[in-house]
C-alpha cells in the first residue's frame, strides 16, 4: 500500500503563519521512514493530517489513492503520540483503552512487556513507560496499515526505547505496515528505519 | 581541580505519599527512598531516571511546593544551612529558580512579557529581556502575546528565560527542553552551562541521559526511587567505567552503543522488592542484594551496589 | 481504632443525609392524615413538650405539619430535579454530537425556554397540566433544564476534542459507545452538581406557584403553604408557626448539598487523598 501527501497547505485559524506549505510526500508499507526536521516545521501537525486528525486547507491525503479521510470507522493510518497521558481517558482502567482496539493479539501484549496486572490500573497507576506501551499496542491492531509514530521514545528511557522498537521493527516488518518515525536523535532514526527523509520549511 | 564550594547537599531525601486504597485504607506510597545528590558552585549536575519515576518531585521538595498529601524524609542542605520551609520561601524565585517541566506554570491571562519581568517595567530588566529572547530567536512581538498563543517549542524557549531572568545560585531545570528539536536543546543547554560556568549550581533533571552527557560534568542515575550510581560525566565514554549494572544497562541501551535491551520494566512504586531495586532485573543478582544496600566510594563516584564491577567481585 | 479520615468523613456526611432524608420523606408520608387533623382545644399553644413545634390557630400539630410538608417537598424536587437533569443531560449530549441541525435546534429552545419568565411558564405548565402534585412537577421539571443543559453541551463540546475521544474516534469506536464509555463517567459530577443546585430552586418554585394559586390545592400541607398562612400569625407574636417550618426547609436544603459534595468527593478519583 502506498501513502501519499499531495500538495498539503496548513495553517491553525485564519492569523497564523503557514506551518506547512504545498508540501508532498510519498513511502510504501514495507518501509520505515525517518523524518528529521527543525524546529517548527510542524512535525506532529504532519502526522495529525497523514493520520486524518487534521483536514489540510489544500491538497490531499491518499491511501491507495482513497482519501484517509473518507474512510468511516477503522482508520488504517494509526498515530502515536509522544504523551500517551493525553491519548487515553483517566476513568478508563488500561484493559478497556486496550480493548479500543481492533483485536490486539496476544503476541503483542507480550511482545511489548505489558503484564497482566497492569490492565486492571487506572492510567494513573502506571508510569508512562507503561502506558506507552499500552498505546503501542492499541494503534496496532488487524487493520493498521502505516503506523505514524510522533516522538513516541522521547519521554522514555533508554532501555524502555530500545525494548519498544526492537519489538515495533520486527512487528512492522513481519506484517507489512508501514512505519514513520519523528525523532530528534539521528542516532535513533540510523538505527530504526530503511530511510530518512530530511525536511526544509518551505516557506 | 580545587575544591568548590557546596552549594546543595541532598541526602537520604524521600517523598511518600498519602493516599487510599479500596475503600477506606490508607496507605503509604514511597515515591523517592533514597536520593543523594550534591550540587557545587559552578557545576552541572544531571539526575536521570526515566520519565514517571517521580523525579520531578525533587525540584519541587527542594522548592517546597510539593502537593499537600507528600511526606518529605531526610535532610537537604543549601549553601552550609539546613533548608527549612521559610527559607525554601524566602530563596525561591531569587536565589533558586526552577524551570520548570509544564507550560501550566506560566500564567494564562498575564503576557509573556510582563510576566517574565514578574511586573518589572525599568529600562534594565526591559533591555536584558530583549537580549534573552534574541537569543533563543523570540521575536520582541512575542512578549506582547499570550501563553496560549505560543507554539509548545516557544513556549518552552520563553519558560528557559524565566531563569535567565534573575541572578541565581541555584538553577533546577526539570525536564526543560522535551519537544524542542536537538539545534534549540544545545543552545537552552548552553545557557544552562554559562550560568554554572559562572558560578552557579546547576541541577538538571532529565529522563534524557545523551542530553545529560553532552552539558553535565556528573551524572546521578536514578532508579525506582533510588539512586544508584554518581559518576563522572566522562565515566559515560566507556561501559567499563561504569560502576552499576543498571547505569551499565543503560550505556547499551543507547543507539550507538548496540540498542540492546534487557528484559522487564522498572518496578511500580507500590511493588518494590525489598534491597537493591534493580535487583530482579540484575544479571548478577545475588542474596546479598536483598538487603539494604549503603551507598560508597568507588573510584572518584558513587554506587549503590554489593558487587564492584571494576575488579569483577 | 482507624483514625476518621477525609475518606469516612465523606461517606458518614452522605450517610446522614441519606438517612435523614429518606426518614422525613417516608415519616411524613405516614402522618399526612394528623397533619390535617383540626382540635380547637388545642389551639395557638407554643412549643412545649407534646407538641414540639406547638399548634396553630386551628390546633394542627405543628410538628407534624412540617415534617409533612418537607416530606412533600423532598418529592416534588427530587422528581422534578430528577426529570429534569435527565432531560438536560440527554439533550445536551445531543446537542454536542449530533451535528449542526440538531444542535442549533436544541440551543433555540434553550433560548426559548430561558427567555420567558420561569413562573409564568411554570403557571401556564401547570394549569395546563390541571395543577396539584402533577402540575407542579411537570411544570418545574420543563423550566429547569435549561442551565444545565448549556453545561453539559460545552462539556461534551470540549471533550469531543480531546485527544482520547478523537482517538477513539480513529479507531472505529462507535458514537454511541464515545458518549457512553467516554463522556457520561466524566459528566456525571457535574450532572450530579446540577441537580443538587436544581432541588432548592424547584422547592421555592413549587412554594411560589402553590402561594400564587397554580401549584398544590390550599389543604395539603406543603412547606410554601405553611410559610405563607403562618405570615399573618407573625405579627401577633407567633413566631412558632414559621420558625420551625423556615429552619426545616433551611436544614433540608443544606443536608441535601453536603451529601451531594461527599459524592462528589468519593466519586472523583484521586482527589480525596487528604
Amino acid at each position: 500500500m502506498v501513502l501519499e501527501a499531495k500538495n498539503i497547505s496548513f495553517r491553525y485559524g485564519k492569523e497564523t503563519s503557514r506551518i506547512l506549505n504545498d508540501f508532498s510526500f510519498q513511502m510504501e508499507s514495507h518501509e520505515r521512514v525517518g523524518i528529521v526536521a527543525s524546529s517548527g516545521f510542524g512535525k506532529t501537525t504532519l502526522c495529525k493530517i497523514l493520520s486524518g486528525y487534521e483536514e489540510p486547507d489544500h491538497g490531499e491525503v491518499l491511501l491507495d489513492g482513497k482519501a484517509v479521510s473518507s474512510y468511516k470507522g477503522y482508520c488504517p493510518v494509526q498515530m502515536i503520540w509522544q504523551h500517551p497521558e493525553q491519548v487515553v481517558n483517566p476513568r478508563l482502567r488500561m484493559r478497556e483503552v486496550l480493548n479500543e482496539g481492533d483485536e490486539i493479539e496476544d503476541r503483542i501484549i507480550q511482545g511489548l512487556g505489558i503484564e497482566e496486572d497492569w490492565k486492571n490500573r487506572f492510567p494513573a497507576e502506571i508510569s508512562g513507560g507503561e502506558m506507552q506501551r499500552f498505546c503501542i499496542a492499541r494503534a496496532l491492531g488487524r487493520r493498521t496499515r502505516f503506523l505514524l509514530a510522533d516522538e513516541i521514545s522521547t519521554m522514555l528511557d533508554l532501555i524502555t526505547q530500545s525494548q519498544i522498537w526492537n519489538f515495533l521493527i520486527k512487528e512492522v516488518e513481519c506484517r507489512e505496515i508501514g512505519l514513520l518515525a519523528v525523532s530528534h536523535s539521528p542516532a535513533l532514526l540510523e538505527r530504526i528505519c530503511t530511510r530518512i527523509c530530511h525536511l526544509e520549511k518551505s516557506c | 581541580m580545587e575544591e568548590k564550594k557546596i552549594i546543595l547537599d541532598i541526602r537520604n531525601f524521600s517523598v511518600s505519599f498519602h493516599q487510599y486504597e479500596k475503600g477506606f485504607r490508607k496507605t503509604e506510597l514511597a515515591v523517592i527512598r533514597n536520593l543523594d545528590v550534591t550540587v557545587h558552585e559552578g557545576e552541572m549536575v544531571a539526575v536521570v531516571g526515566s520519565s514517571g519515576s517521580g523525579k520531578s518531585l525533587l525540584a519541587h521538595g527542594i522548592l517546597g511546593i510539593l502537593p499537600y498529601n507528600a511526606v518529605m524524609g531526610g535532610e537537604l542542605w543549601y549553601d552550609g544551612e539546613l533548608l527549612t520551609e521559610e527559607r525554601k520561601k524566602a530563596l525561591r524565585g531569587n536565589e533558586i529558580v526552577l524551570v520548570p517541566q509544564s507550560l501550566a506554570f506560566l500564567d494564562p491571562l498575564m503576557k509573556i512579557g510582563s510576566q517574565i519581568r514578574r511586573g518589572k517595567k525599568d529600562r534594565e530588566s526591559r533591555e536584558k529581556l530583549d537580549r534573552i529572547f534574541a537569543g533563543y530567536h523570540l521575536k520582541k512581538e512575542v512578549q506582547e502575546l499570550y501563553p496560549f498563543e505560543l507554539s509548545g517549542g516557544m513556549n518552552r524557549r520563553v519558560l528557559v528565560s524565566t531563569a535567565l531572568m534573575g541572578n541565581p545560585r541555584l538553577v533546577i531545570a526539570d525536564e526543560p527542553t522535551p519537544g524542542l528539536h536537538m539545534d534549540l536543546v544545545r543552545r537552552v543547554m548552553s545557557h544552562f552551562r554559562e550560568l554554572a560556568d559562572e558560578g552557579a549550581g546547576v541541577l538538571l533533571i532529565t529522563h534524557d541521559l545523551e542530553q545529560a552527557l553532552e552539558v553535565a560534568d556528573r551524572v546521578v542515575v536514578f532508579y525506582a526511587g533510588t539512586t544508584v550510581e554518581d559518576a563522572a560525566a566522562s565515566d559515560f565514554q566507556s561501559e567499563k567505567t561504569l560502576r552499576h549494572p543498571y547505569s551499565r544497562a543503560l550505556w547499551r541501551a543507547l543507539p550507538q552503543n548496540g540498542f540492546q535491551f534487557i528484559e522487564g520494566v522498572q518496578p511500580y512504586v507500590k511493588n518494590l522488592p525489598v534491597g537493591c531495586p534493580f535487583g530482579p532485573r540484575c544479571q548478577f543478582y545475588t542474596e546479598a542484594c536483598k538487603e539494604e544496600i549503603q551507598s560508597r566510594e568507588v573510584q572518584g563516584g558513587k554506587v549503590r551496589c554489593t558487587l564492584d564491577l571494576h575488579t569483577g567481585r | 481504632m482507624k483514625r476518621v479520615n477525609g475518606r469516612m468523613a465523606a461517606v458518614l456526611w452522605l450517610g446522614i443525609a441519606v438517612v435523614f432524608l429518606t426518614a422525613v420523606t417516608l415519616f411524613g408520608w405516614r402522618v399526612a392524615e394528623s397533619a390535617l387533623m383540626t382540635d380547637f382545644s388545642r389551639k395557638n399553644l407554643p412549643p412545649n413538650g407534646a407538641y414540639f413545634f406547638g399548634t396553630d390557630w386551628m390546633g394542627r400539630d405543628m410538628f407534624v405539619r412540617t415534617v409533612t410538608g418537607l416530606s412533600m417537598s423532598i418529592r416534588i424536587g427530587l422528581l422534578s430535579a430528577g426529570v429534569s437533569s435527565v432531560l438536560a443531560l440527554f439533550l445536551g449530549i445531543l446537542a454536542a454530537i449530533m451535528g449542526k441541525t440538531v444542535d442549533s435546534v436544541i440551543t433555540w429552545m434553550i433560548d426559548l425556554v430561558m427567555g420567558i419568565p420561569h413562573i409564568l411558564l411554570l403557571i401556564l405548565i401547570s394549569y395546563a397540566c390541571g395543577k396539584g402534585f402533577r402540575g407542579v412537577v411537570v411544570g418545574v421539571a420543563l423550566t429547569h433544564w435549561t442551565s444545565l443543559a448549556r453545561l453539559i453541551r460545552g462539556e461534551v463540546l470540549q471533550l469531543k476534542e480531546a485527544l482520547y475521544v478523537r482517538t477513539a474516534q480513529k479507531l472505529g469506536v462507535s458514537r454511541w459507545e464515545i458518549a457512553w464509555k467516554h463522556m457520561l463517567p466524566h459528566l456525571f459530577p457535574q450532572f450530579l452538581v446540577g441537580l443538587i443546585l436544581m432541588f432548592p430552586h424547584a422547592i421555592l418554585h413549587e412554594a411560589s406557584i402553590t402561594f400564587l394559586g397554580f401549584g398544590l390545592s390550599p389543604e395539603q400541607p406543603a412547606i410554601g403553604i405553611i410559610l405563607s398562612e403562618s405570615m399573618k400569625y407573625l405579627a401577633m407574636g407567633r413566631w412558632w408557626l414559621a420558625l420551625f417550618p423556615g429552619l426545616f426547609l433551611v436544614f433540608t436544603v443544606s443536608l441535601f448539598d453536603m451529601g451531594g459534595e461527599s459524592l462528589r468527593k468519593l466519586l472523583a478519583p484521586g482527589s480525596t487523598h487528604r
